[in-house]
Order: C-alpha cells, then sequence, then structure tokens
C-alpha cells in the first residue's frame, strides 16, 4: 500500500505539507470519481494510485463504474476514433443508445459527493441528475481534441456545457465551451514499478539478458510500435549516426499480438534494422514495468520520435530518470521539453541524427540536459502536483473567485 | 510585537485554458487588450515558477513566443526585458505590453506561426493559505527563509505588488516596519525577475546578514 509520507523524500517535505494545507480546507467534503473501468487503461491507472493518496490526506473519495454491454462500449470507442480526428459514420440510434445507457446507469447510482468528477465521454451524460444532486460537476477529458469529428462533438458539448467545470491536459485540447476550462496535465508515480529508482546490479542484469553491452552507449526509444512513434525513423536515425559515434539502438514496446497493423510495423522495424547486431528490437508483454525502467535507466540517450501523440508520457518517464531526451515536438511533448533547456525538440529525421551525435559527443551538455529534465518533471509532472490540483479544483468548486485567500481555517 | 510578526502564505494557480489563441502579433494584441488580468499575471509569471533551476530568462510567455516561435528577436527581447519588479498593478503591466507592440515596427506582425505553436490564452486561478510559518523577530525570519517551498516566498515577493496593489514586496514592508530600514532599501533594488527563484532567496539571504542590524 503506497503510504503519502513516502513521497517526502522525493518532492521534499513543505509539498506534503502544502497538500496538507489544502486538504485541510476540503474536511467533511466527498469528492467522487466516475469512469468507465475499474483496470486497464491511462484513467483506471492514475485513479488507483490516487485515491488511497487522497484518502490519507482526510478527503473522502469515492469511485464508481458505469456499466454497459457490448453494444455501447463499441459506441463509446468510434466516438474515441471520431474525436482523435479518425472519420466515422454514426447513426441516430448509436447517439440514442448512448444516452439510453447512460440514463440507466444515472438510476443505479447514488451521487452522494460534494463534487462528481466524471472522465471522458463515456458516463458524460450523468449530467442529466445535476438539478437533483445540486452537488458540483466537474468533467475530466483525458483525450487529444485537438481535431475532433463535428457531429460527436457538437453531440457532447450539449452534455458538456452544463458542467460546473471541464478539465483538459494540454492547452491545445481546449474548446470554446461555455464553462471554464482548466488546465490539468497527467503525471507520473516515481514510486510505480516503472519509475521507481533501480539497483545497478537490477539494471544490469536485466540489460544484460537482452544481449545489450552496458559498456557502450545506448540509446533507447520505449515506445508502441506503431507508426505514429516513427519506429522506422529511429533506425535511420541511428544508421546516420552510427557513422560518427559507436552506439547500440534498443528499440523497445508492446503491443497487442492480435493487432495487425502494430505486427506488421514490428516486421518493418525488423527488415530496416536487418544485419546489425548493435539494433536490439525488443516485443516487450504487458507487465514489463520493471524491464522498461531498466532499459530507461541504462541509456545514453533517450529518443521518441513521435509523428503525433497525446500527452507522451514517456518522454516524462526517461526524464525523471535524468536522461537526456530527444523528442518529436508534437502533443503534449512540447510541454514535458523546453528546446535546448530540459531536453532537445526535434522535427526532422536529419535533425534528430544531428541531435543524437550532439549529446553523444558532448554528454556534460547531455547531463545538463538531463538534470533541468528531471527537477521539470519533479516540479510539474509527478502525482503529487496532480493530487494538489485535483484538491485546488476542488476548491474552486465551492468557493467563487479567481484569487482566494484562506486565513487558518476560513477564508477571507 | 505580536501585530508585527510577519505571517507567511504558500501560493498555488491552478491554469484555466481561454479557448482563445493567436496565430501572429496582430491576435496577440487583440487579446493582450480584453483578456482578464489575472491571465497577464499567469503568462508573466508561470515560467518563474515552472523552470525556477534554470537560467533566469525567459520571464513570460509572450516574449518566448514572439522570439521562439514567430522568430522576431528585436521584439522578443523588447517583451522580455519588461521592469516587471516596477510595476504594482496589472492594468498598468498591460498597458505597457499594448504599447510596446503597437509602437514597433509592424512588418512582420501579419505572419502567422507554424499550426500547432499558436500562442494558447490561459489565466489561472490563485490560491493563498497561510501556512505555519510566522516570524517575530529577524533570525526567526531566517531560519524559515532556509527551508520554505519556492511557493511561498514567491506569494510574497511576486505576488502582492501585482495582486494587491502594494507598493512594496512584503518583505520589503515587513523589513521598514521592525526598523531595518537599509535592509528593506537594499532588497527593493533586487530585480528578482532577473534570478533564478532559488537565486533570490540566495540574495535576500546574504542581504540580511550584511545589512541586517538586528540579526
Amino acid at each position: 500500500m503506497v503510504n503519502l509520507n513516502d513521497y517526502e523524500k522525493i518532492v521534499g517535505k513543505e509539498i506534503i505539507e502544502g497538500l496538507h494545507i489544502i486538504a485541510g480546507k476540503l474536511n467533511g467534503k466527498m469528492m467522487q470519481h466516475i469512469n468507465s473501468t475499474a483496470v486497464g487503461g491511462g484513467v483506471a491507472e492514475i485513479l488507483t494510485r490516487m485515491i488511497p493518496l487522497l484518502k490519507q490526506l482526510g478527503v473522502e473519495t469515492r469511485w464508481d463504474v458505469i456499466k454497459g454491454d457490448e453494444k455501447f462500449f463499441a459506441i463509446t470507442k468510434a466516438f474515441h476514433n471520431a474525436l482523435h480526428g479518425v472519420s466515422v459514420e454514426f447513426k441516430k440510434d448509436d447517439f440514442e443508445y448512448f444516452t439510453e445507457v447512460n440514463r440507466m446507469n444515472s438510476e443505479e447510482m447514488t451521487f452522494d459527493g460534494d463534487m462528481i468528477f466524471v472522465h471522458d465521454p463515456q458516463p458524460v451524460c450523468l449530467i442529466e441528475k445535476k438539478n437533483k444532486t445540486n452537488k458540483k460537476w466537474a468533467w475530466r477529458c483525458h483525450i487529444d481534441f485537438t481535431n475532433p469529428q463535428k457531429d460527436v462533438m457538437s453531440f457532447l458539448e450539449t452534455y458538456i456545457n452544463r458542467y460546473d467545470s471541464s478539465v483538459f491536459s494540454a492547452p491545445a485540447f481546449s474548446r470554446k465551451l461555455k464553462i471554464p476550462q482548466i488546465l490539468i496535465a497527467p503525471s507520473i508515480d516515481p514510486l510505480s514499478d516503472k519509475n521507481r529508482e533501480l539497483p545497478d546490479e537490477t539494471i544490469k542484469k536485466i540489460v544484460e539478458q537482452y544481449g545489450i553491452d552496458m559498456s557502450r552507449p545506448i540509446v533507447s526509444q520505449i515506445s508502441r510500435f506503431d507508426y505514429l512513434k516513427d519506429p522506422v525513423g529511429v533506425v535511420e536515425v541511428y544508421k546516420k549516426v552510427k557513422k560518427y559515434s559507436d552506439c547500440q539502438l534498443v528499440l523497445a514496446g508492446g503491443g497487442a499480438t492480435d493487432d495487425p497493423e502494430g505486427m506488421q510495423v514490428l516486421e518493418e522495424v525488423k527488415e530496416a534494422a536487418a544485419g546489425d547486431k548493435d539494433i536490439h528490437i525488443l516485443f516487450l508483454p504487458p507487465s514489463s514495468d520493471i524491464e522498461i525502467n531498466a532499459l530507461q535507466r541504462a541509456s545514453t540517450v533517450v529518443l521518441q520520435k513521435s509523428l503525433k501523440e497525446g500527452f507522451g508520457l514517456t518522454v516524462a518517464e526517461a526524464l525523471w530518470k535524468g536522461k537526456p531526451v530527444i523528442a518529436g515536438a508534437v502533443g503534449g511533448i512540447p510541454l514535458q521539453i523546453k528546446h535546448q533547456y530540459s531536453g532537445i525538440l526535434t522535427y526532422t529525421i536529419d535533425g534528430t541524427a544531428f541531435y543524437l551525435k550532439q549529446l553523444l559527443n558532448e554528454p556534460t551538455f547531455a547531463k545538463e540536459l538531463g538534470i533541468n529534465g528531471k527537477n521539470h518533471i519533479k516540479e510539474n509532472f509527478l502525482i503529487t502536483r496532480h493530487l494538489r490540483d485535483y484538491l485546488l479544483l476542488f476548491l474552486s468548486l465551492l468557493n467563487e473567485g479567481d484569487f482566494l485567500v484562506f486565513e487558518n481555517n476560513l477564508q477571507r | 510585537m505580536q501585530q508585527n510578526k510577519f505571517k507567511f502564505y504558500s501560493e498555488y494557480n491552478l491554469p484555466v485554458l481561454l479557448g482563445r489563441k493567436a496565430t501572429n502579433i496582430y491576435e496577440l494584441l487583440d487579446g493582450l487588450k480584453t483578456v482578464p488580468a489575472s491571465s497577464l499575471y499567469y503568462h508573466t509569471h508561470k515560467f518563474l515558477k515552472q523552470h525556477h533551476y534554470l537560467v533566469p530568462e525567459p520571464t513570460n510567455d509572450f516574449a518566448y513566443w514572439i522570439r521562439n516561435i514567430l522568430m522576431q528577436p528585436k521584439l522578443g527581447e523588447m517583451t522580455a526585458s519588461i521592469n516587471i519588479a516596477e510595476f504594482n498593478n496589472l492594468e498598468d503591466l498591460r498597458n505597457r505590453l499594448i504599447d510596446i507592440l503597437e509602437n514597433h515596427d509592424r512588418s512582420g506582425y501579419g505572419i502567422n506561426c507554424q499550426k500547432g505553436f499558436e500562442f494558447q490564452f490561459m489565466s489561472c486561478k490563485t490560491f493563498w493559505f497561510k501556512n505555519k510559518y510566522d516570524a517575530a523577530n529577524l533570525n526567526e525570519f531566517t531560519e524559515i527563509l532556509k527551508k520554505i517551498d519556492i511557493s511561498t516566498f514567491y506569494v510574497n515577493i511576486f505576488g502582492s505588488k501585482l495582486r494587491q496593489g502594494k507598493q512594496k514586496n512584503d518583505f520589503e514592508e515587513w523589513f521598514s516596519s521592525i526598523g531595518e530600514t537599509e535592509l528593506s532599501e537594499k532588497l527593493s533594488n533586487i530585480d528578482p525577475y532577473t534570478l533564478t527563484l532559488d537565486g533570490l532567496r540566495k540574495r535576500i539571504l546574504k542581504l540580511i546578514k550584511q545589512y541586517g542590524k538586528s540579526e
């Protein structure tokens, strides 16, 4: 069981004390989260880790999950794709079925929280209950909204605009809405298996089992085998650099074996890498968090050469390990990297190769980027900041105004 | 003596997306004229807090966008070098920014940034919380300043003037009130926007050591 005090040695005593001060203003209030799945996916993952911490802070917290059948989730999956800009055709019945499942859930659920925090589009219509509850309602969007399909967006907006507040992960995802839009970026948990400190011998053991030589520079990209992560482009970058700097390339990632596109990308990467013993292509099974952690920690430079990206938390993971990162300037990545301060942002294969050579040749500069990057993640993208933002959001819903001063237990 | 205690607060901000963006200087100028004052505060102070471990510049989002995205170095420098320390309200700061943009050579103002690199106007909800620290004298003040989180002295240096319209920041005001007028004056000569927050902490501690009479 994770304990809030365990984070003190990472973020400092003052940050944890700050959380207690803010949470103290929410005594006796309840935060109720509602989403569509208890396991799997980023939302469930972060709620699983956050809810015990909120409870330790004295904020009563409840987590409810809506129910739906195969047809409902097929519709919500199609919504998800359409919101990401993929063209999808919907029938009138799809929207009706979606609202009907929401209505049935709303009849079964109790809305006891002082703040009802609804995550993503699946349960969005629960807002129909707002007038009967007299509670504060917030809608949290975890997905990229930059190029949504109009009919789905218009349908959702009729519900979103009835919430008291909305929450987005990146500025570019914001919309013209009638309600306040709050920016709360996602976070990584420094104590999870994927991010916690590992002993050197563990790292060495894991990395060497893949045949990787720890005594020579390691360049890695740890990401799904997906065209949008451009793994073939990464092989090309490596080949351009290899002529001038000795290094090994590690391309590691998971992906469902029943995903034909993922397997096709993997085959293309293998073909591009054929004949080079210094390229290590690792298809990792699920639950390889410690392996991913070790590979990132063993890397000299980490790449994330994405062509399109949601928030791109793999960048935060690598930066948290103090690694110099070269990443595509897409999605949420520019929020995590300020070019040449806390990492390198690139747009092309040639640009990525140029900066990779530079970082391999100039370890002092690379180290400085890594230090700045780690500090940036520590200040802005750890779970403790995420917790604080949720508490502040809750307070802002209960107190009007843009400038709130709390004296001891009273608001000034 | 009780009322002369210095009370420390912690500041936190919750960023608010205004759903408005600029693709060129004309649109930036339009936005500057109409966004709420809290947006000015957010865009001129966010960088200080989010990147406080880095070199001190750039100090504001407008300057960063003009220089690094629109590639207009002279205008970028002019907006970066606004002496925010001399302002004690956000409307004057807004007018200064507008003045610079309205009176600069406009030949590049219509050039749009690359898609995806628009300036996203934001503001913030600001929260001040009284924390557990109170200082009754300069010695106590020094010990607290050494250990407090940056969000605590950030509010006293940056927030008090711009958000509350005070002529002096909270530290200068308190130093004067306990008879440390020279220390207060020396502190007023520091431009806090040209230091990292840790650098600022060290500078204040050094000033107390040099000029604090009761230290």
